[in-house]
């Protein structure tokens, strides 16, 4: 039999409809890649007995008639999900015992549809990273690497653990969360795709919070097909969450292979920004080609706000993560360290339980909330967030139906490059990532090529609120031209 | 804008996080380095701009105000590092 891991999960759908194996076959197989895999530090905590029970349970339903449409599909889950009776710490320390006993409505929606949890899987601590070094249980390592080179390099984050288990095989696909870019970069760093859809699309409920009103849930997957499979069982309203919108999800694969026919594309002249790599800048060209080709008209666009995002989206992100984490206390749940009294107990706690890049974001985000700052940090930030917004907004009203830039502004760094003295030269990896999430649109990463030295690199789509199935269109594009990026060597084994 | 070392030590304090003298010094730089990337801001004309509330525009809503989930204490207390009779246990805040 052919490796079971190597299917897509539109494969694995139809090789389970005919019989040809069973959904234990396949969660048995995944299960098996997973435990020679330890090398790359994908997965924080697998689930085998629970996997093999839903596997087995898949399998009764698809001998009913009763399959759902992601059945017996076996997926991992970032660990800041909430999955009931499951340990679910966020990457970090001040939840490394914490076992919820709830389920975040994403899973629930992806155990409805018939999915299989593999197991839980890294990321940067409370999804504050873009490499997946900053987790409780150390570094993630991408199964990429440079041609002739064996340094280990970052899978991107804070989604790393997600990307590296879909791109290494570990995985049919994976559930992710996007704050920043969060779902995107690592997927362009791994070969794979990803979408963060439009904020209020997926609930929030059950995930741990770190920026409220900028994370969204979505899939990373290994071709624009399964990620709309992935992104229709996510999705949909829910009343635990006051932020999600009750909307109706369409079915996004009808929109795979789609016309793109008279699509207009914009280009914005402000993400070709200053040192922007000449590997970058001409496959952002070759990516508007292919939309060319495929009859979207190209046109120059302005988005004269954009270099602001990011500094607006560190003083909002920090300030309302300052907020989210101030549950971690020592008292309901969590670590606690004891102290001589209450202050000091809450502060041991937090100091011990949180790592050094937690600490330092939750401090900056109470200075610029604090007395006398607020007007000048977080009001001035959400003043320029209204103008970011406005930006997307003037170039959809006159007729833009959606964005191509680079996903990141280089491919995959080696870990330890960029953990030095200045964390801002980690966080000008969102530069391409972030004026989405502070607008609220959907964007999605897609493979179009590799670099010299054999990396994979991702360009993105950016779209109208709730548009997301234009953009599995225009992906699809993407992936029919430059093909599926599948890592040449599992050197791991 | 930039902080100094009694300023750190003051938002230290105000976020609950304890802090060494050594980490102290280090903490400046790294905070001073983030904020002196944020103060681009300033060059961003927001006179009359709106602060944005929510990023997609909706009504919040509303549903009756009636208890629908709860009744299970041993579940709630089941990650506290230390309850007592149902209830969660802290150090003695009141003398």
């Amino acid at each position: 039999m052919t490796d079971l891991t190597r299917l897509t999960i539109t494969a694995a759908r139809e090789g389970l409809a005919q019989g040809h194996f069973t959904a234990t076959e396949l969660t048995t197989a995944y299960l098996g890649a997973i435990e020679t895999a330890g090398a790359l530090n994908a997965y924080v905590l697998t689930t085998p007995d629970k996997a093999l029970a839903m596997a087995k349970a898949s399998d009764d339903r698809i001998a009913k008639g009763e399959a759902g449409p992601l059945e017996g599909i076996p997926l991992g889950v970032k660990d800041n999900y909430a999955v009931d009776g499951v340990r679910t710490t966020a990457g970090s320390n001040i939840l490394k015992n914490f076992v919820p006993p709830y389920e975040s409505s994403v899973t629930a929606n992806l155990w409805q549809a018939g999915a299989v949890l593999l197991g839980k899987l890294n990321q940067d601590e409370f999804a504050m990273g873009s490499s997946t070094e900053s987790s409780a249980f150390g570094p993630t390592v991408n199964p990429w690497r440079r041609k002739g080179s064996s340094q280990p390099l970052v899978p991107g984050g804070s989604s790393g653990g997600s990307a590296a288990a879909v791109a290494a095989h570990l995985a049919a696909g994976a559930a992710g969360t996007d704050t920043g870019g969060s779902i995107r970069q690592p997927a362009a760093f791994t070969g794979t795709v990803g979408i963060k859809p439009t904020y209020g699309r997926c609930s929030r409920w059950g995930i741990v919070a770190y920026a409220s009103s900028l994370d969204q849930a979505g899939p990373i997957a290994r071709s624009v097909n399964d990620a709309a499979l992935l992104l229709r069982a996510m999705a949909g309203h829910d009343a635990k969450d006051s932020t999600s919108v009750d909307l109706p999800v369409p079915d996004y694969q009808q929109s795979c292979g789609g016309s793109v026919k008279g699509k207009r594309i914009g280009i914005p002249r402000e993400y070709r920004v200053d040192g922007m790599s000449a590997e970058i800048a001409a496959l952002w060209d070759k990516g508007a080609d292919m939309l060319r080709e495929a009859g979207a008209e190209i046109v120059e666009i302005s988005l004269p706000h954009t270099k602001y995002a990011l500094p607006a989206y560190y003083i909002v992100a920090l300030a309302e993560a300052s907020s989210n984490l101030a549950r971690y206390d020592g008292v309901r749940y969590g670590e606690r360290v004891a102290g001589r009294d209450i202050v000091e107990m809450y502060e041991k706690t937090r100091a011990s339980g949180f790592g050094a890049e937690v600490r330092r974001r939750i401090m900056i985000g109470t200075y610029v909330l604090s007395a006398g700052y607020y007007d000048a940090y977080y009001l001035k930030a959400q003043q320029v967030r209204t103008l970011i917004k406005r930006d997307f907004e003037t170039v959809f009203a006159e007729g833009v139906d959606a964005v191509l830039a680079p996903a990141t502004p280089s491919p995959a760094f080696g870990i330890g490059e960029k953990s030095g003295a200045d964390p801002v030269e980690m966080y000008l990896q969102d530069v391409f990532t972030v004026t989405l999430n502070m607008a609220g649109l959907p964007g999605i990463s897609v493979p179009a090529g590799l670099s010299s030295e054999g990396l994979p690199l991702g360009l993105q789509l950016i779209g109208r609120p709730f548009e997301e199935q234009h953009l599995f269109a225009l992906g699809q594009v993407i992936e029919d031209a430059a093909g599926r990026f599948e890592i040449p060597e599992k050197w791991w084994l | 804008m930039s902080v100094d070392l009694a300023t750190v030590r003051r938002v230290a304090h105000l976020s609950r996080i304890a802090v060494t003298e050594e980490e102290v010094n280090h903490l400046q730089g790294e905070l001073n380095a983030i904020l002196a990337f944020v103060e681009q801001l300033g060059e961003v004309d927001t006179t009359g701009v709106e602060p944005m509330t929510s990023v997609i525009p909706m009504t919040l809503p509303l549903r009756a105000d009636v208890v629908t989930d709860g009744f299970y204490p041993e579940r709630v207390l089941a990650n506290a590092p230390l309850g007592e009779d149902g209830f969660f246990a802290v150090p003695k805040v009141v003398e």
